[in-house]
């Protein structure tokens, strides 16, 4: 449309009204009427055997409607909830795929598993009753430690898996590998544990629903990044609800990074009980229980090798990953150390061979799925840490040894060893315009000088390759994928002249509504203002796959702009026919069809009239109305990629570590709102930090209990953690989406710890120090200055 | 222990009947129905439940309700003049794209005012940040919220609140 | 939280009668450590003593030799008082550096000194300064006051009513904040006054404490170089997964040095 809010523009968001004045809805705030409250009894143990449950006192406590336990699930036959993705190991055998009842049956297995559900007329009943609940376990071993979930005499979390062992899978060829590093001048290796994460939306999880008795509809409203999935999940394999009886609501949601992907045993417990007790159930998770409950991210143990030539070109990259499944396998969990992971170990390189080992591992911990990047940031996390060490192992300029085997710009499209075609890029600007950014020539001075005050400067480069934008079905089929990975857009053009976009994508912070109306604004020339977007309604919008893994405009936004296609074209044809031209002499130029070579113009919004009140319509050919909706299924991920340089300084008698500059450089493709983008960035580099620097999911190994399970103990970052950062960014255009974007949402938070990392490490290099673990908290970082405890 | 508690809230008079144990945020949420102020933790830490009393940021999930009886409680709610004309530190937040999902929001718009106030409208980028220490963002980074506080810190003088 | 009957006293003839024979009573003044304990349910009172409507609580007085704080008054309040940056800059600094603003609005020295949480800033001040407790029965010098983990010398109802602190000849505070909750994990407080030299702990340990060999070292030589080989064991230091004994034990040297320069600017 108009410079101002079009393609490109810092158009303020639409979002931003209701939520600084306090009138977003979110499902917590969600009024109503005659509703009861839940709350879940959790296990205080890591591994027991449940040996009886007595209610009776509790449900003679005030205000209690209902207690629910896993035998009442059985009983009823609500079914377990699922993974969604079978990967098949070595062997060619699916995953092992233990049961994941929604309440404990006999056994619990992690701190936080759920025992019982208390309805009550109040949430402080509900807790009142729960404490009235007499569970007596036998406590057992746990298996906490996940370097040793594999050994001997470690306790199994399930029988259906022996030894812990989920699946032994691998991608590459082993040989080809083995046959690179005899060859190699050097070889570089590293042992790593990309540390655990608790992603930590601020708004808990919650749920509520009703169940209307007269026509036998359900509705749940839930903190979902995805309805529709939900919905699919809970009617074809949990409750059993025909899909058009159950409405799920994702209302504004309040962030979600992941976590809010899943299908949790709360939500369908609550939609299970609404018809159970006649009366909505409403449930929000207490921080201790998002602590305890949320899917957790990350938790690697790697070992990995690079091997390179003489002159510092890569050889071949050996990875052998031990990955955290926690004690049940949630919704997407087999995918993210798989086919998230070890498909992106060549980065922005061109190592001709790889080979990457994954074991996936049950431990008595909470389950670990995505979380913001998945897969993405620990792939990254080996590369970028195993190349800066290679660096400084032979004394190489840590650009100079990545410029050297960046893959060369026309190398697009390039097939790597591990099954991705990288679709476009260039590499090289990136990096450049970074360290003219992060002035690096200026660096040593910088170091000089912070050494005359007793301070360590370090710099590290971190330089990330990602697949996004999931993604093409076929692919996701073939790899095990349950579900399509396609998007739905519905563009309804109202006979007024106003635009409602119904997008199966939701937004929980990335901006969706304004997004989406600058498309559709530039796109089809109505001012922003008549342009809404809808989501997360299942009653009204299109069957949706929903937000994450950076998936919303390169997929939703293309999905949109193919309606709008359609809207263009249909208008066309009224338009020639309003004009008595040949439709095919017809132009649309911002929001006008045209006679090209005449004065004769009917604006858009004319056509539409004329199609809602069809008088002079070709009603013969067309269809009155103006409704277009669309699918998209991406022939290929999208492939941001970009280069964070970070420098930090070092109090060497305290071990405190402070980020002083952070660069990012990204090409994210064709950029539509860059003030939205950079939000993006902003946020996941701190998330990046934050896993580098503070955050660490910390159970007792003996125990299980969750150490780390409030802000009191989990290091949450904070303003005075980070300072302000440098973007900026290159454009290579995605070839193969009519907007021509790859995704921004994970970025941030995939490049960020390794460039943290290289940073502390560069920084204490003089002191001898060669490895510090993530996260390199004071404590930590002391401890690998004075090799004290 | 049932009380009858009464205060004014965003200058209205608001009052009724609660537990002692209920808190301020509840009964801003549930009895008089203002959402806007949230809840994000269970330990006093997140912010997200910041409102005003008496002209002072204070978590609301950390007073009881009773406590709060004859002040003067001013919510996320009650900031803007109208829907067209917000408060400035809303329109910088607003210009500035200083929130996502927008649920640390109103605890962080409640806590920079009271910030930017306390400050005689005179903060440097180290001092919100380190300010800020009371509310935590998960979706921005901070970045923009730090740059929206020292824009509305020059306007919130020029229009006098 | 469980409920509980609510009490507002207006004096603290009140506030006593009102907790007189309630074993499970409470008094609460900034709430910010009490509330969060009852939102947890870690803990059950029978009664709640609201002491924020006692005006006499609160206020701070300087004289000649010293500044007395009410009990009810707030960490905001004694970081901005320009009585007490005159007479403690160090005092006012720490109360500044309490937990965000927020928490300042609310909580109070009286609360936070009655709680002793081993991790909680003022302790090391009313220890490192040698000031004097008063409460609803008597007065108890700093060494007396702190017993232990969350312990403190004060009886079943009896109440803190104002903290005396000596005028400090030179005074400074250095915290090491744990990352993730932000109190002290090593909180040292230098001070000279009239008394002598002391050097107090917080965060360290179960519960404040003086290190003696800095102190001495202090008298002699005030200077950070004169502790800078001191080290206290780590033996019965606090262990988390934020700092280990060993970490502690050397942060407090290192904290002690700069709160010692702090006091020298
Ligand atoms: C997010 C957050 C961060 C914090 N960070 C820090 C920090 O960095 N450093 C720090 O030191 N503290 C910190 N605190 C604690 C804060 O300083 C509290 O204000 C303080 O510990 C308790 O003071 P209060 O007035 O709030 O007491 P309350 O919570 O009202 O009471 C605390 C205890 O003392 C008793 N009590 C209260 N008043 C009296 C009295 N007059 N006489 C006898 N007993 C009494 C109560 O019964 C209760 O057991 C933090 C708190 C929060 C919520
Ligand atoms: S809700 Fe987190 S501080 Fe109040
Ligand atoms: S905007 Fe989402 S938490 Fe701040």
């Amino acid at each position: 449309m108009t410079a101002e809010t079009g393609i490109g523009a810092r158009v303020k968001r639409k979002e931003d009204q209701r939520f600084l004045t306090g009138t977003g809805r979110y499902v917590d705030d969600l009024p109503l009427a005659r509703a009861t409250y839940a709350y879940f009894l959790r296990s205080p143990h890591a591994h027991a055997k449940i040996k009886s449950i007595d209610t009776g006192a509790a449900k003679a406590m005030p205000g209690v409607v209902e207690i629910f336990t896993g035998k009442d699930t059985a009983d009823a036959k609500v079914g377990g909830l699922i993974c969604g993705w079978v990967v098949k190991g070595k062997d060619g055998q699916p995953h092992k795929a233990p049961p994941h009842p929604v309440m404990a049956l006999d056994t619990v297995r992690y701190v936080g598993d759920t025992v019982a559900m208390v309805v009550a007329n109040s949430a402080d009943e509900a807790r009142d009753a729960a404490e009235a609940i007499k569970v007596d376990y036998e406590v057992k071993p746990a298996n906490v430690d996940l370097a040793k979930a594999f050994d001997k005499g470690t306790p199994e979390v399930h029988a259906e898996a022996p030894g812990n062992l989920i699946y032994d899978w691998e991608i590459g060829v082993k040989a080809d590998v083995d046959a690179a590093f005899a060859k190699a001048a050097h070889v570089t290796k590293l042992d790593l544990v990309n540390n655990r994460l608790i992603p930590n939306a601020m708004e808990p999880r919650a749920a509520a629903a009703e169940y209307d008795k007269g026509t036998g509809n359900y509705t749940l409203w839930s903190t979902s990044q995805n309805p529709h999935v939900l919905r699919l999940i809970l009617s074809a394999f949990v409750l059993g609800i025909p899909e058009h009886k159950l409405r799920v609501i994702a209302p504004d949601v309040g962030g979600g990074f992941g976590s809010k992907i899943f299908c949790y045993n709360e939500e369908t417990m609550v939609t299970w009980a609404a018809s159970r007790v006649g009366r909505p159930i409403k449930w929000t998770a207490e921080r201790a229980e998002s602590f305890m409950t949320d899917a957790h991210g990350r938790d690697h143990v790697t070992h990995a090798e690079l091997a390179l030539d003489k002159d510092g070109k890569f050889l071949g990259l050996k990875v052998d990953t031990i990955a955290n499944m926690g004690a049940y396998l949630s919704t997407f969990s087999t995918a993210v150390p798989t086919y998230l992971y070890a498909t992106l170990l060549a980065g922005q390189y061109t190592t001709p061979v790889i080979h990457a080992n994954v074991r996936a591992a049950l431990t008595h911990t909470a389950p670990v799925d995505a979380y913001r990047g998945a897969g993405r940031p620990e792939a990254t996390f080996v590369i970028e840490s195993i190349v800066s060490k290679a660096a400084a192992e032979l004394k190489m300029d840590p650009a100079e040894l990545r410029r050297k085997n960046f893959i060369p710009a026309d190398a697009f499209p390039y097939q790597t060893p591990v099954a991705l075609q990288y679709d476009s890029g260039n590499y090289p600007p990136i990096i450049d315009e970074a360290m003219k950014m992060a002035d690096y020539k200026g660096f040593e001075s910088r170091r000089a000088e912070a050494k005359s005050r007793g301070k360590l400067r370090g710099i590290g480069f971190s330089s990330y390759i990602e697949a996004c934008g999931l993604g093409p079905s076929r692919v996701i089929g073939q790899l095990g994928g349950g579900v399509g990975q396609w998007e739905s857009a519905q563009i309804k053009f109202n006979p007024t002249g106003n635009v409602q976009i119904l997008t199966g994508a939701h937004s929980h912070g990335q901006s969706h509504e304004t997004t989406f109306a600058q498309l559709v604004s530039d796109k089809l020339g109505v001012p922003i203002e008549n342009v809404e977007v809808v989501h997360g309604d299942t009653a009204t919008t299109p069957f949706g796959m929903g937000s994450y893994g950076s998936r919303s405009l390169a997929v939703g936004g293309s999905a949109i702009m193919k309606a709008a296609d359609k809207v263009i074209a249909k208008g066309k044809k009224i338009a020639a026919h309003l004009m008595e031209a040949d439709v095919a002499d017809v132009v649309f130029e911002q929001g006008t069809f045209k006679v090209a070579g005449t004065d004769k113009n009917v604006p858009l919004g004319a056509a539409v009239f004329a199609a809602y009140v069809p008088h002079n319509y070709p009603l013969e050919e067309l269809e009155p109305g103006m409704d277009e909706n669309a699918f998209y299924d991406p022939s290929n991920f999208v492939y941001p990629a970009g280069t964070q340089i970070c420098e930090v300084e070092v109090d060497p008698e305290t071990g405190v570590v402070e980020v002083v500059n952070h660069t990012a450089v990204d090409d994210f493709g064709n950029i539509i709102n860059p003030m939205i983008v950079e939000g993006q960035v902003h946020g996941g580099i701190v998330q990046g930090v934050g896993q580098a620097l503070m955050e660490n999911a910390v159970y007792d190994k003996e125990t299980g209990q969750l150490v780390s399970g409030s802000y009191m103990d989990y290091t949450m970052p904070r303003a005075d953690d980070v300072p302000s950062f440098k973007l900026g960014n290159k454009v290579t255009p995605c070839p193969h989406n009519p907007l021509g974007v790859k995704g921004c949402g994970e970025a941030g938070a995939i490049a960020a710890p390794a460039a943290v990392m290289n940073a502390v490490h560069d920084a204490l290099a003089p002191l001898g120090v060669t490895h510090v673990p993530m996260p390199a908290t004071p404590q930590t970082v002391w401890q690998a200055i004075h090799g004290g405890k | 222990m049932t009380i009858n508690v009464a205060m004014t809230v965003n200058g209205k008079a608001a009052s009724g009947k609660v537990e002692a144990r209920t808190l301020l945020v509840q009964f801003l949420r549930e009895h008089l129905g203002l959402t806007g102020t949230h809840v994000g933790c269970d330990t006093s830490q997140c912010g997200a439940c910041v409102v005003h009393l008496d002209g002072k940021s204070i978590k609301s999930c950390t007073i009881l309700a009773v406590q709060a009886e004859g002040g003067k409680v001013t919510t996320i709610e009650g900031l803007a003049e109208s829907a067209e004309k917000l408060h400035p530190m809303q329109e910088a937040f607003r210009e500035n794209h200083a929130l996502q999902c927008g649920f640390c929001t109103p605890g962080m718009v409640m806590s920079a005012i009271d910030m930017v106030k306390r400050h005689n409208y005179q903060l440097d980028e180290a001092t919100v940040r380190r300010e800020l220490e009371g509310n935590l963002c998960r979706c921005t980074g901070y970045h923009n919220i730090v740059k929206a506080i020292l824009a509305a810190a020059p306007a919130m003088k020029s229009a006098g609140v | 939280m469980y409920d509980f009957a609510y009490h507002r006293p207006k004096t603290m003839a009140e506030a006593t009668a009102a907790l007189k024979g309630k074993p499970e009573a409470r008094p609460m003044s900034g709430g910010m450590t009490l509330i969060p304990t009852l939102k947890q349910r870690l803990a059950k009172p029978s009664d709640v003593v609201d002491l924020n409507g006692i005006k006499e609580l609160a206020g701070i007085k300087v004289d000649g030799s010293g500044v007395t704080v009410g009990a009810m008054t707030r960490h905001a309040d004694v970081a901005s008082s320009a009585d007490v940056k005159g007479a403690i800059p160090a005092l006012a600094d720490l109360a500044g550096h309490i937990g965000d603003p927020a928490v300042r609005n609310r909580g109070t020295m009286g609360g936070s000194v009655a709680n002793n949480d081993p991790a909680a800033d003022y302790p090391a001040a009313v220890l490192g300064l040698d000031a004097t407790v008063t409460t609803t029965s008597r007065t108890i010098k700093a060494d007396d006051f702190f017993k232990g983990l969350f312990e403190t010398a004060l009886e079943d109802g009896e109440l803190i009513t104002s903290i005396t602190f000596p005028k400090a000849e030179k005074a400074g505070y250095m915290k090491f904040p744990n990352p993730a909750s932000r109190y002290a994990m090593v909180g040292v407080f230098v001070a000279k006054t009239a008394g002598g030299v002391r050097v107090a702990v917080t965060g360290a340990g179960p519960c404040v404490f003086r290190v003696k060999a800095m102190e001495d070292a202090l008298a002699r030589n005030f200077s950070a170089d004169a502790i800078k080989d001191i080290k206290v064991p780590a033996d019965g230091l606090n262990s988390d997964i934020h700092g280990s004994a060993e970490y502690r034990a050397h942060l407090v040297t290192v904290m002690a040095r700069r709160a010692v320069d702090q006091a020298n600017k």
